[in-house]
Protein backbone atom coordinates (compact mmCIF):
# COMPACT_ATOMS: atom_id res chain seq x y z
CA UNK A 1 0.00 0.00 0.00
CA UNK A 2 1.77 3.22 -1.11
CA UNK A 3 0.47 6.14 0.80
CA UNK A 4 1.74 9.44 0.58
CA UNK A 5 2.29 11.10 4.37
CA UNK A 6 -0.06 13.09 5.06
CA UNK A 7 1.96 15.25 7.42
CA UNK A 8 5.56 14.85 7.87
CA UNK A 9 7.91 15.81 10.76
CA UNK A 10 11.05 16.23 8.96
CA UNK A 11 14.82 16.10 10.71
CA UNK A 12 13.32 18.20 13.99
CA UNK A 13 16.20 19.52 15.60
CA UNK A 14 14.92 21.94 18.70
CA UNK A 15 17.99 23.70 20.66
CA UNK A 16 17.59 25.79 23.51
CA UNK A 17 19.93 28.49 24.47
CA UNK A 18 20.13 28.88 27.93
CA UNK A 19 22.14 30.32 30.49
CA UNK A 20 24.30 27.52 31.30
CA UNK A 21 24.66 26.87 27.51
CA UNK A 22 23.12 25.11 24.64
CA UNK A 23 20.71 22.88 25.44
CA UNK A 24 19.89 20.18 22.63
CA UNK A 25 16.08 19.30 23.71
CA UNK A 26 15.31 17.13 20.07
CA UNK A 27 17.52 15.71 18.18
CA UNK A 28 16.91 14.28 14.51
CA UNK A 29 13.03 13.84 15.00
CA UNK A 30 11.04 12.71 11.82
CA UNK A 31 7.61 10.97 11.56
CA UNK A 32 5.22 10.36 8.79
CA UNK A 33 1.52 10.17 9.44
CA UNK A 34 -1.55 9.41 7.20
CA UNK A 35 -4.75 11.31 7.23
CA UNK A 36 -7.06 9.57 9.31
CA UNK A 37 -3.74 8.19 11.72
CA UNK A 38 -3.98 8.50 15.56
CA UNK A 39 -0.74 8.96 17.04
CA UNK A 40 0.56 8.87 20.73
CA UNK A 41 3.56 10.49 21.74
CA UNK A 42 4.71 8.64 24.72
CA UNK A 43 7.93 9.19 26.75
CA UNK A 44 9.35 9.91 30.35
CA UNK A 45 8.38 13.99 31.84
CA UNK A 46 11.23 15.65 30.22
CA UNK A 47 11.66 14.00 27.35
CA UNK A 48 10.37 16.96 24.91
CA UNK A 49 7.03 15.36 23.93
CA UNK A 50 5.80 18.59 24.67
CA UNK A 51 8.38 21.12 22.90
CA UNK A 52 7.60 18.59 19.86
CA UNK A 53 3.50 19.52 19.87
CA UNK A 54 4.44 22.94 20.15
CA UNK A 55 6.65 22.52 17.24
CA UNK A 56 4.46 20.57 15.01
CA UNK A 57 1.45 23.10 16.63
CA UNK A 58 3.76 26.05 14.99
CA UNK A 59 3.77 27.91 18.77
CA UNK A 60 7.69 27.28 18.93
CA UNK A 61 9.88 27.19 16.21
CA UNK A 62 12.18 24.38 15.39
CA UNK A 63 15.66 25.65 15.45
CA UNK A 64 16.21 23.74 12.21
CA UNK A 65 13.78 21.20 10.10
CA UNK A 66 10.34 21.21 9.50
CA UNK A 67 6.60 20.49 8.97
CA UNK A 68 5.25 18.96 5.55
CA UNK A 69 1.30 19.25 5.67
CA UNK A 70 -0.74 18.32 2.92
CA UNK A 71 2.55 18.39 1.01
CA UNK A 72 3.17 22.13 2.27
CA UNK A 73 5.20 23.06 4.57
CA UNK A 74 3.59 25.06 7.45
CA UNK A 75 5.04 27.65 9.68
CA UNK A 76 3.67 29.38 12.60
CA UNK A 77 0.35 28.25 14.34
CA UNK A 78 -2.69 28.12 12.80
CA UNK A 79 -6.56 26.57 13.13
CA UNK A 80 -5.71 23.62 10.56
CA UNK A 81 -3.27 22.14 13.65
CA UNK A 82 -6.02 23.00 16.42
CA UNK A 83 -4.63 22.05 19.77
CA UNK A 84 -6.23 20.80 23.18
CA UNK A 85 -4.07 21.91 25.60
CA UNK A 86 -3.89 20.05 28.88
CA UNK A 87 -5.31 22.47 31.24
CA UNK A 88 -7.99 23.26 28.51
CA UNK A 89 -7.64 27.15 28.40
CA UNK A 90 -10.72 28.45 28.08
CA UNK A 91 -11.57 31.86 28.34
CA UNK A 92 -12.48 32.89 31.94
CA UNK A 93 -14.76 35.66 30.56
CA UNK A 94 -16.59 33.55 27.66
CA UNK A 95 -19.06 31.11 28.10
CA UNK A 96 -18.71 27.49 26.57
CA UNK A 97 -20.77 28.42 23.43
CA UNK A 98 -18.52 31.69 23.11
CA UNK A 99 -15.25 30.23 23.57
CA UNK A 100 -16.22 27.59 20.70
CA UNK A 101 -17.86 30.76 18.56
CA UNK A 102 -14.88 32.59 19.24
CA UNK A 103 -13.18 29.80 17.04
CA UNK A 104 -16.05 29.13 14.81
CA UNK A 105 -15.82 32.74 13.60
CA UNK A 106 -12.64 33.24 13.31
CA UNK A 107 -12.31 30.58 11.12
CA UNK A 108 -15.19 30.37 9.34
CA UNK A 109 -16.32 34.06 9.33
CA UNK A 110 -16.12 34.83 6.10
CA UNK A 111 -17.38 31.41 4.15
CA UNK A 112 -20.28 31.05 6.77
CA UNK A 113 -23.57 32.52 7.62
CA UNK A 114 -23.93 33.63 11.70
CA UNK A 115 -26.57 31.12 11.41
CA UNK A 116 -24.52 28.64 10.19
CA UNK A 117 -22.07 29.20 12.59
CA UNK A 118 -23.97 28.90 15.49
CA UNK A 119 -25.30 26.07 14.48
CA UNK A 120 -21.92 24.28 13.34
CA UNK A 121 -21.06 25.58 17.45
CA UNK A 122 -24.56 24.01 18.84
CA UNK A 123 -23.02 21.30 16.74
CA UNK A 124 -19.74 20.83 17.85
CA UNK A 125 -20.51 21.10 21.79
CA UNK A 126 -23.43 18.35 21.15
CA UNK A 127 -20.16 16.20 19.89
CA UNK A 128 -18.82 16.69 23.18
CA UNK A 129 -22.20 16.20 25.34
CA UNK A 130 -21.82 19.82 26.67
CA UNK A 131 -25.07 21.00 24.65
CA UNK A 132 -26.48 21.66 28.68
CA UNK A 133 -24.37 23.98 29.51
CA UNK A 134 -23.84 26.57 26.77
CA UNK A 135 -24.35 29.48 28.93
CA UNK A 136 -22.16 28.24 31.11
CA UNK A 137 -18.55 29.99 31.96
CA UNK A 138 -15.57 27.94 32.63
CA UNK A 139 -15.65 28.68 36.36
CA UNK A 140 -18.96 27.48 36.30
CA UNK A 141 -18.16 23.48 35.62
CA UNK A 142 -15.69 20.92 35.98
CA UNK A 143 -12.51 20.05 35.47
CA UNK A 144 -13.86 17.48 32.43
CA UNK A 145 -16.41 19.59 30.86
CA UNK A 146 -13.86 22.41 30.61
CA UNK A 147 -11.81 19.86 28.74
CA UNK A 148 -14.75 18.89 26.79
CA UNK A 149 -15.05 22.64 25.88
CA UNK A 150 -11.56 22.90 24.85
CA UNK A 151 -11.87 19.69 22.26
CA UNK A 152 -15.23 21.17 21.31
CA UNK A 153 -13.43 24.39 20.24
CA UNK A 154 -10.59 22.57 18.66
CA UNK A 155 -12.75 20.32 16.31
CA UNK A 156 -15.21 23.07 15.44
CA UNK A 157 -12.02 24.28 13.86
CA UNK A 158 -12.26 21.31 11.70
CA UNK A 159 -8.36 21.33 12.09
CA UNK A 160 -6.29 18.67 9.20
CA UNK A 161 -4.43 17.60 12.44
CA UNK A 162 -6.23 17.66 15.68
CA UNK A 163 -3.04 18.11 18.32
CA UNK A 164 -3.66 16.94 21.90
CA UNK A 165 -1.18 17.64 24.58
CA UNK A 166 -1.94 15.41 27.41
CA UNK A 167 -5.36 16.13 27.37
CA UNK A 168 -6.62 14.04 30.21
CA UNK A 169 -3.49 14.31 32.50
CA UNK A 170 -5.52 16.57 34.94
CA UNK A 171 -8.15 14.60 34.79
CA UNK A 172 -9.84 11.95 37.51
CA UNK A 173 -10.10 8.20 36.09
CA UNK A 174 -13.51 7.83 35.58
CA UNK A 175 -13.96 11.15 33.36
CA UNK A 176 -10.68 10.15 31.70
CA UNK A 177 -12.24 7.44 30.82
CA UNK A 178 -15.54 8.93 29.54
CA UNK A 179 -13.67 11.69 27.39
CA UNK A 180 -11.08 9.28 25.72
CA UNK A 181 -14.76 7.29 25.13
CA UNK A 182 -15.84 10.77 23.94
CA UNK A 183 -12.72 11.46 21.60
CA UNK A 184 -12.47 7.70 20.20
CA UNK A 185 -16.16 8.00 19.27
CA UNK A 186 -15.36 11.21 17.39
CA UNK A 187 -12.45 9.98 15.90
CA UNK A 188 -14.47 6.70 14.42
CA UNK A 189 -17.19 9.53 13.04
CA UNK A 190 -14.99 11.86 11.95
CA UNK A 191 -11.83 10.16 10.83
CA UNK A 192 -9.62 12.80 11.86
CA UNK A 193 -6.17 12.77 11.99
CA UNK A 194 -4.91 12.99 15.38
CA UNK A 195 -1.46 13.68 17.31
CA UNK A 196 -1.78 12.90 21.23
CA UNK A 197 0.65 13.76 23.85
CA UNK A 198 0.12 11.35 26.72
CA UNK A 199 2.63 9.23 29.56
CA UNK A 200 -0.43 7.26 30.02
CA UNK A 201 0.35 3.35 28.44
CA UNK A 202 -3.34 1.66 28.78
CA UNK A 203 -4.18 5.18 26.71
CA UNK A 204 -2.17 5.09 24.25
CA UNK A 205 -2.80 1.64 23.39
CA UNK A 206 -6.57 2.13 24.02
CA UNK A 207 -6.79 5.12 21.40
CA UNK A 208 -3.75 4.99 18.96
CA UNK A 209 -3.73 3.32 15.55
CA UNK A 210 1.01 3.81 16.20
CA UNK A 211 2.36 4.74 19.23
CA UNK A 212 5.53 6.93 19.13
CA UNK A 213 7.92 6.23 22.24
CA UNK A 214 10.35 9.04 22.87
CA UNK A 215 14.16 8.77 24.27
CA UNK A 216 15.10 10.39 27.14
CA UNK A 217 16.41 13.79 26.41
CA UNK A 218 18.40 15.50 26.10
CA UNK A 219 18.73 15.10 22.18
CA UNK A 220 15.79 13.04 22.64
CA UNK A 221 14.40 11.54 19.62
CA UNK A 222 11.73 8.47 18.23
CA UNK A 223 13.34 5.15 19.69
CA UNK A 224 10.67 2.94 18.63
CA UNK A 225 7.38 3.34 16.97
CA UNK A 226 4.17 0.58 17.52
CA UNK A 227 2.12 -0.20 15.26
CA UNK A 228 -1.17 -1.25 17.74
CA UNK A 229 -2.98 -4.45 16.06
CA UNK A 230 -6.46 -3.69 17.37
CA UNK A 231 -9.29 -3.23 15.40
CA UNK A 232 -11.72 -0.17 15.91
CA UNK A 233 -14.37 0.14 17.29
CA UNK A 234 -12.28 -0.52 19.99
CA UNK A 235 -13.79 -0.99 23.84
CA UNK A 236 -12.37 -0.44 26.72
CA UNK A 237 -14.17 -3.31 28.19
CA UNK A 238 -12.83 -5.80 26.23
CA UNK A 239 -9.66 -4.40 25.09
CA UNK A 240 -7.52 -6.75 27.07
CA UNK A 241 -8.42 -9.50 25.32
CA UNK A 242 -7.75 -8.54 21.93
CA UNK A 243 -4.50 -10.96 21.01
CA UNK A 244 -3.20 -7.39 19.86
CA UNK A 245 -3.41 -5.77 23.10
CA UNK A 246 -0.54 -7.38 25.03
CA UNK A 247 2.52 -6.79 22.81
CA UNK A 248 1.08 -3.31 22.15
CA UNK A 249 1.32 -2.77 26.11
CA UNK A 250 4.63 -5.06 26.37
CA UNK A 251 6.27 -3.25 24.03
CA UNK A 252 5.83 0.67 25.54
CA UNK A 253 6.57 -0.82 29.10
CA UNK A 254 9.13 -2.58 27.76
CA UNK A 255 10.98 0.73 25.90
CA UNK A 256 9.42 3.11 29.18
CA UNK A 257 10.76 1.11 32.13
CA UNK A 258 13.20 -1.30 30.65
CA UNK A 259 15.33 0.89 28.19
CA UNK A 260 14.63 4.42 29.01
CA UNK A 261 14.23 3.99 32.61
CA UNK A 262 14.18 7.00 33.85
CA UNK B 1 -44.19 33.71 57.86
CA UNK B 2 -44.76 37.41 59.05
CA UNK B 3 -47.74 36.68 61.72
CA UNK B 4 -45.35 33.82 63.04
CA UNK B 5 -42.70 36.40 63.26
CA UNK B 6 -44.57 38.56 65.16
CA UNK B 7 -45.88 36.00 67.35
CA UNK B 8 -42.81 34.76 68.80
CA UNK B 9 -41.30 38.49 69.07
CA UNK B 10 -44.36 38.97 71.10
CA UNK B 11 -44.12 36.13 73.35
CA UNK B 12 -40.54 37.19 74.08
CA UNK B 13 -41.39 40.31 74.84
CA UNK B 14 -44.07 39.48 77.33
CA UNK B 15 -43.04 36.60 79.25
CA UNK B 16 -39.75 38.08 80.18
CA UNK B 17 -38.46 34.86 82.36
CA UNK B 18 -36.60 32.24 81.69
CA UNK B 19 -38.06 29.60 79.10
CA UNK B 20 -38.37 26.38 81.48
CA UNK B 21 -36.09 23.34 79.35
CA UNK B 22 -38.56 20.52 78.84
CA UNK B 23 -37.48 17.61 80.80
CA UNK B 24 -36.85 14.21 78.15
CA UNK B 25 -40.77 12.79 77.46
CA UNK B 26 -42.12 15.77 78.56
CA UNK B 27 -45.15 16.11 76.17
CA UNK B 28 -45.84 19.82 76.79
CA UNK B 29 -44.16 21.90 74.48
CA UNK B 30 -41.90 24.40 76.12
CA UNK B 31 -43.64 27.64 77.00
CA UNK B 32 -41.57 29.59 74.69
CA UNK B 33 -41.85 27.84 71.97
CA UNK B 34 -45.93 27.30 72.68
CA UNK B 35 -46.66 29.88 69.53
CA UNK B 36 -44.33 27.33 67.05
CA UNK B 37 -46.79 24.30 66.86
CA UNK B 38 -45.66 23.35 63.41
CA UNK B 39 -42.15 22.60 64.39
CA UNK B 40 -41.15 18.85 63.76
CA UNK B 41 -41.93 16.56 67.07
CA UNK B 42 -38.32 15.70 66.36
CA UNK B 43 -37.36 19.48 67.06
CA UNK B 44 -39.68 19.77 69.80
CA UNK B 45 -37.42 17.33 71.93
CA UNK B 46 -34.46 18.88 72.00
CA UNK B 47 -34.37 21.15 75.39
CA UNK B 48 -33.62 24.51 73.59
CA UNK B 49 -35.54 27.82 74.40
CA UNK B 50 -36.44 31.15 72.29
CA UNK B 51 -34.52 31.90 69.59
CA UNK B 52 -33.09 28.48 68.96
CA UNK B 53 -36.38 27.39 67.70
CA UNK B 54 -37.37 30.30 66.17
CA UNK B 55 -37.11 30.11 62.48
CA UNK B 56 -34.04 29.49 60.62
CA UNK B 57 -34.61 32.60 58.30
CA UNK B 58 -35.55 35.26 61.52
CA UNK B 59 -32.37 33.89 63.35
CA UNK B 60 -30.00 34.40 60.79
CA UNK B 61 -31.54 37.99 59.97
CA UNK B 62 -31.34 38.85 63.70
CA UNK B 63 -27.79 37.46 63.81
CA UNK B 64 -27.00 40.02 60.59
CA UNK B 65 -28.61 43.35 62.20
CA UNK B 66 -26.52 42.59 65.46
CA UNK B 67 -23.50 42.01 63.58
CA UNK B 68 -24.69 45.18 60.64
CA UNK B 69 -26.49 47.41 63.02
CA UNK B 70 -25.78 47.11 66.61
CA UNK B 71 -21.37 46.76 66.75
CA UNK B 72 -21.12 49.92 63.89
CA UNK B 73 -24.06 51.85 66.61
CA UNK B 74 -21.90 50.41 69.79
CA UNK B 75 -18.67 51.91 68.35
CA UNK B 76 -20.22 55.19 67.18
CA UNK B 77 -21.76 55.77 70.52
CA UNK B 78 -18.03 55.17 72.45
CA UNK B 79 -16.79 57.97 69.93
CA UNK B 80 -19.43 60.41 70.78
CA UNK B 81 -18.95 59.65 74.01
CA UNK B 82 -15.44 60.15 74.66
CA UNK B 83 -15.62 63.43 72.33
CA UNK B 84 -18.05 64.85 75.26
CA UNK B 85 -15.85 64.07 78.06
CA UNK B 86 -12.77 65.06 76.01
CA UNK B 87 -14.45 68.19 75.20
CA UNK B 88 -16.11 68.54 78.72
CA UNK B 89 -12.26 67.87 80.65
CA UNK B 90 -9.61 69.11 78.48
CA UNK B 91 -10.75 70.18 75.37
CA UNK B 92 -13.60 73.13 76.30
CA UNK B 93 -12.41 75.20 72.61
CA UNK B 94 -13.73 72.24 70.91
CA UNK B 95 -17.37 72.40 69.89
CA UNK B 96 -19.69 70.41 72.10
CA UNK B 97 -22.08 67.54 70.44
CA UNK B 98 -24.89 69.07 70.19
CA UNK B 99 -23.31 72.46 68.09
CA UNK B 100 -21.87 69.99 65.54
CA UNK B 101 -25.56 68.46 65.30
CA UNK B 102 -27.07 71.61 64.46
CA UNK B 103 -24.50 73.22 61.74
CA UNK B 104 -24.99 69.76 60.47
CA UNK B 105 -28.78 70.38 60.03
CA UNK B 106 -28.07 73.79 58.93
CA UNK B 107 -25.37 72.66 56.64
CA UNK B 108 -28.08 70.13 55.40
CA UNK B 109 -31.36 71.89 55.73
CA UNK B 110 -30.03 73.97 51.99
CA UNK B 111 -27.24 72.09 50.46
CA UNK B 112 -27.40 73.49 47.34
CA UNK B 113 -27.33 77.05 48.43
CA UNK B 114 -26.55 79.91 46.40
CA UNK B 115 -25.41 82.79 47.70
CA UNK B 116 -22.92 84.41 45.25
CA UNK B 117 -19.62 82.40 44.44
CA UNK B 118 -18.30 82.49 47.92
CA UNK B 119 -21.25 81.19 49.82
CA UNK B 120 -22.35 78.20 48.50
CA UNK B 121 -23.95 75.15 49.90
CA UNK B 122 -22.58 71.70 50.57
CA UNK B 123 -23.71 69.95 47.87
CA UNK B 124 -22.13 72.62 45.35
CA UNK B 125 -19.02 72.40 47.09
CA UNK B 126 -18.65 68.58 46.93
CA UNK B 127 -19.63 68.47 43.82
CA UNK B 128 -17.45 70.81 42.24
CA UNK B 129 -14.70 68.82 43.71
CA UNK B 130 -16.22 65.49 42.33
CA UNK B 131 -15.99 67.91 39.04
CA UNK B 132 -12.09 67.70 39.53
CA UNK B 133 -11.64 64.35 40.66
CA UNK B 134 -13.93 63.17 37.84
CA UNK B 135 -12.06 65.00 35.38
CA UNK B 136 -8.18 64.42 36.82
CA UNK B 137 -8.85 60.74 37.08
CA UNK B 138 -10.92 60.38 33.46
CA UNK B 139 -7.78 61.63 31.96
CA UNK B 140 -5.41 59.46 33.76
CA UNK B 141 -7.70 56.29 32.52
CA UNK B 142 -7.39 57.84 28.86
CA UNK B 143 -3.54 58.33 29.31
CA UNK B 144 -2.61 55.48 31.94
CA UNK B 145 -4.93 52.63 30.15
CA UNK B 146 -2.44 52.68 26.62
CA UNK B 147 0.17 53.78 28.67
CA UNK B 148 -0.14 50.69 31.09
CA UNK B 149 -0.74 48.12 27.80
CA UNK B 150 2.67 49.17 26.15
CA UNK B 151 4.60 48.84 29.36
CA UNK B 152 3.00 46.06 30.04
CA UNK B 153 3.05 44.37 26.35
CA UNK B 154 6.80 45.67 25.37
CA UNK B 155 9.79 44.77 27.51
CA UNK B 156 11.62 47.84 25.22
CA UNK B 157 9.15 50.28 26.86
CA UNK B 158 9.25 48.57 30.51
CA UNK B 159 12.67 49.27 30.22
CA UNK B 160 12.80 52.94 29.13
CA UNK B 161 9.72 54.15 31.57
CA UNK B 162 9.97 52.03 34.65
CA UNK B 163 12.60 53.76 36.36
CA UNK B 164 10.66 57.44 35.91
CA UNK B 165 7.70 56.15 37.07
CA UNK B 166 9.52 54.28 40.33
CA UNK B 167 10.80 57.87 41.01
CA UNK B 168 7.56 59.91 40.44
CA UNK B 169 5.38 57.88 42.07
CA UNK B 170 6.40 58.15 45.69
CA UNK B 171 6.14 62.05 45.60
CA UNK B 172 3.23 63.00 46.82
CA UNK B 173 0.74 64.38 44.07
CA UNK B 174 0.87 68.24 46.22
CA UNK B 175 4.08 68.41 45.12
CA UNK B 176 3.04 69.21 41.44
CA UNK B 177 0.92 71.82 42.50
CA UNK B 178 3.42 74.39 41.61
CA UNK B 179 3.77 72.93 38.43
CA UNK B 180 0.41 72.78 37.45
CA UNK B 181 -0.02 76.47 38.89
CA UNK B 182 3.06 77.68 36.44
CA UNK B 183 1.75 75.72 33.59
CA UNK B 184 -2.20 76.31 33.13
CA UNK B 185 -1.95 79.71 35.20
CA UNK B 186 -5.13 78.82 36.56
CA UNK B 187 -6.62 77.30 39.55
CA UNK B 188 -9.00 74.88 37.95
CA UNK B 189 -6.75 72.90 36.12
CA UNK B 190 -4.20 72.83 38.44
CA UNK B 191 -6.15 70.78 40.91
CA UNK B 192 -7.11 69.07 37.73
CA UNK B 193 -3.54 68.16 36.60
CA UNK B 194 -2.45 67.08 40.54
CA UNK B 195 -5.77 64.72 40.51
CA UNK B 196 -4.53 63.57 36.93
CA UNK B 197 -0.84 62.82 38.72
CA UNK B 198 -2.45 60.69 41.60
CA UNK B 199 -4.24 59.05 39.76
CA UNK B 200 -2.11 57.78 36.88
CA UNK B 201 0.26 55.63 38.69
CA UNK B 202 -1.67 53.19 39.71
CA UNK B 203 -3.57 52.90 36.75
CA UNK B 204 -0.61 52.59 34.69
CA UNK B 205 1.02 49.61 37.29
CA UNK B 206 -1.72 47.50 37.37
CA UNK B 207 -2.71 47.62 33.58
CA UNK B 208 1.04 46.76 32.89
CA UNK B 209 0.59 43.94 35.69
CA UNK B 210 -3.01 42.94 34.07
CA UNK B 211 -1.06 42.56 30.82
CA UNK B 212 2.26 40.73 32.12
CA UNK B 213 -0.09 38.53 33.77
CA UNK B 214 -2.24 37.23 30.63
CA UNK B 215 -1.29 33.58 30.61
CA UNK B 216 0.65 32.21 27.98
CA UNK B 217 -2.01 30.02 27.79
CA UNK B 218 -4.66 32.66 26.31
CA UNK B 219 -1.89 33.59 23.80
CA UNK B 220 -1.29 30.16 22.87
CA UNK B 221 -5.66 30.28 21.93
CA UNK B 222 -4.85 33.74 20.06
CA UNK B 223 -2.00 32.07 17.84
CA UNK B 224 -3.45 29.07 17.14
CA UNK B 225 -6.79 31.04 16.24
CA UNK B 226 -4.43 33.37 14.28
CA UNK B 227 -6.47 36.68 16.05
CA UNK B 228 -4.65 39.66 14.27
CA UNK B 229 -3.45 42.23 16.32
CA UNK B 230 -6.86 44.12 16.91
CA UNK B 231 -8.53 40.85 17.95
CA UNK B 232 -5.44 39.93 19.93
CA UNK B 233 -6.09 42.94 21.87
CA UNK B 234 -9.74 43.59 21.94
CA UNK B 235 -10.75 39.56 22.50
CA UNK B 236 -8.04 38.63 24.75
CA UNK B 237 -5.57 41.47 26.07
CA UNK B 238 -8.69 43.56 27.43
CA UNK B 239 -10.91 41.15 28.62
CA UNK B 240 -8.13 39.47 30.93
CA UNK B 241 -6.47 42.47 32.03
CA UNK B 242 -9.71 44.39 32.92
CA UNK B 243 -10.02 42.98 36.79
CA UNK B 244 -6.28 44.60 37.00
CA UNK B 245 -7.52 48.08 35.61
CA UNK B 246 -10.87 48.07 37.47
CA UNK B 247 -8.16 47.43 40.69
CA UNK B 248 -6.28 50.08 39.97
CA UNK B 249 -9.14 52.57 38.79
CA UNK B 250 -10.90 51.74 42.38
CA UNK B 251 -7.42 52.39 44.06
CA UNK B 252 -6.72 55.90 42.46
CA UNK B 253 -10.21 56.84 42.75
CA UNK B 254 -9.97 56.28 46.14
CA UNK B 255 -6.32 58.12 46.74
CA UNK B 256 -7.68 61.10 44.35
CA UNK B 257 -11.07 61.86 46.46
CA UNK B 258 -8.37 62.08 49.61
CA UNK B 259 -5.74 64.32 47.39
CA UNK B 260 -8.46 66.56 46.29
CA UNK B 261 -9.03 67.53 49.57
CA UNK B 262 -5.65 68.99 50.41
CA UNK B 263 -5.50 69.95 46.01
CA UNK B 264 -8.00 72.59 47.22
CA UNK B 265 -7.35 73.67 50.58
CA UNK B 266 -3.85 75.17 48.81
CA UNK B 267 -6.20 76.38 45.46
CA UNK B 268 -8.71 78.22 46.70
CA UNK B 269 -11.76 78.78 45.14
CA UNK B 270 -14.69 75.79 45.49
CA UNK B 271 -14.86 72.46 46.51
CA UNK B 272 -15.19 70.50 49.51
CA UNK B 273 -11.27 70.84 50.91
CA UNK B 274 -11.32 74.89 50.30
CA UNK B 275 -14.75 74.73 52.35
CA UNK B 276 -13.10 73.25 55.36
CA UNK B 277 -9.87 75.79 54.91
CA UNK B 278 -12.69 78.77 54.50
CA UNK B 279 -14.34 77.21 57.72
CA UNK B 280 -11.48 77.54 59.61
CA UNK B 281 -10.37 80.78 58.89
CA UNK B 282 -14.38 82.16 60.02
CA UNK B 283 -13.26 79.64 63.57
CA UNK B 284 -16.58 77.88 62.53
CA UNK B 285 -15.04 74.07 63.45
CA UNK B 286 -18.28 72.24 63.92
CA UNK B 287 -18.74 72.98 60.18
CA UNK B 288 -15.33 71.22 59.52
CA UNK B 289 -16.47 68.61 61.77
CA UNK B 290 -19.77 68.24 59.16
CA UNK B 291 -17.93 68.23 56.01
CA UNK B 292 -15.30 65.72 57.11
CA UNK B 293 -18.10 63.53 57.47
CA UNK B 294 -19.76 64.37 54.48
CA UNK B 295 -15.99 63.73 52.90
CA UNK B 296 -16.14 60.29 54.25
CA UNK B 297 -19.36 58.97 53.15
CA UNK B 298 -18.62 60.59 49.42
CA UNK B 299 -15.96 58.78 50.00
CA UNK B 300 -17.43 55.21 50.61
CA UNK B 301 -20.29 56.10 47.70
CA UNK B 302 -17.37 56.84 45.28
CA UNK B 303 -15.56 52.97 46.48
CA UNK B 304 -19.06 51.91 46.64
CA UNK B 305 -19.58 52.76 42.24
CA UNK B 306 -16.30 51.48 41.64
CA UNK B 307 -17.49 47.90 43.52
CA UNK B 308 -20.24 47.52 41.20
CA UNK B 309 -18.24 48.12 38.03
CA UNK B 310 -15.88 45.63 39.19
CA UNK B 311 -18.74 42.84 40.25
CA UNK B 312 -20.12 43.76 36.46
CA UNK B 313 -16.67 43.38 34.77
CA UNK B 314 -14.57 40.92 36.51
CA UNK B 315 -15.13 37.30 35.76
CA UNK B 316 -13.35 35.73 38.63
CA UNK B 317 -15.83 38.02 41.17
CA UNK B 318 -18.39 36.60 39.04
Amino acid sequence: MDVKPYRSVCDIDMVFDTRSGRFQALKGVSLDVARGDYISIIGHSGCGKSTLLNIVAGLTDATSGGILLDGREVKGPGPDRAVVFQNHSLLPWLTAYQNVRLAVDKVFGASRSATERDEWTRHNLALVNMDHALMKRPGEISGGMKQRVGIARALAMEPKVLLLDEPFGALDALTRAQLQDTVMDIHARLGNTVIMITHDVDEAVLLSDRIVMMTNGPAATIGQIHKVEIPRPRRRVNIGDHPGYGPARAAVMQFLYDRQAA
Amino acid sequence: MATRAFEIVNASEDEDRVVPMPKAGDPRPAAGRAVNSDIPPEEMDLPRGWPDTAPQWLQDGLEKTVQVVALPAITFLVVLLAWHMVQSTVAPDFPTIGAAWDKAVEVFSEPFADYGPNDKGIGWQVLYSLGRVGAGFGLAVLVGLPAGFLIGASKTFERAWMPLIQILRPVSPLAWLPIGLLLFKAVDPSAIFVIFITSIWPIILNTAMGVRSIPADYTNVARVLNLNRFELVTRIFVPSTLPYILTGMQLSLSVAWMVIVAAEMLTGGIGIGFYIWDEWNNLSVPSIIVAILVIGLVGIALEAVMTMVRRRFDYRVN
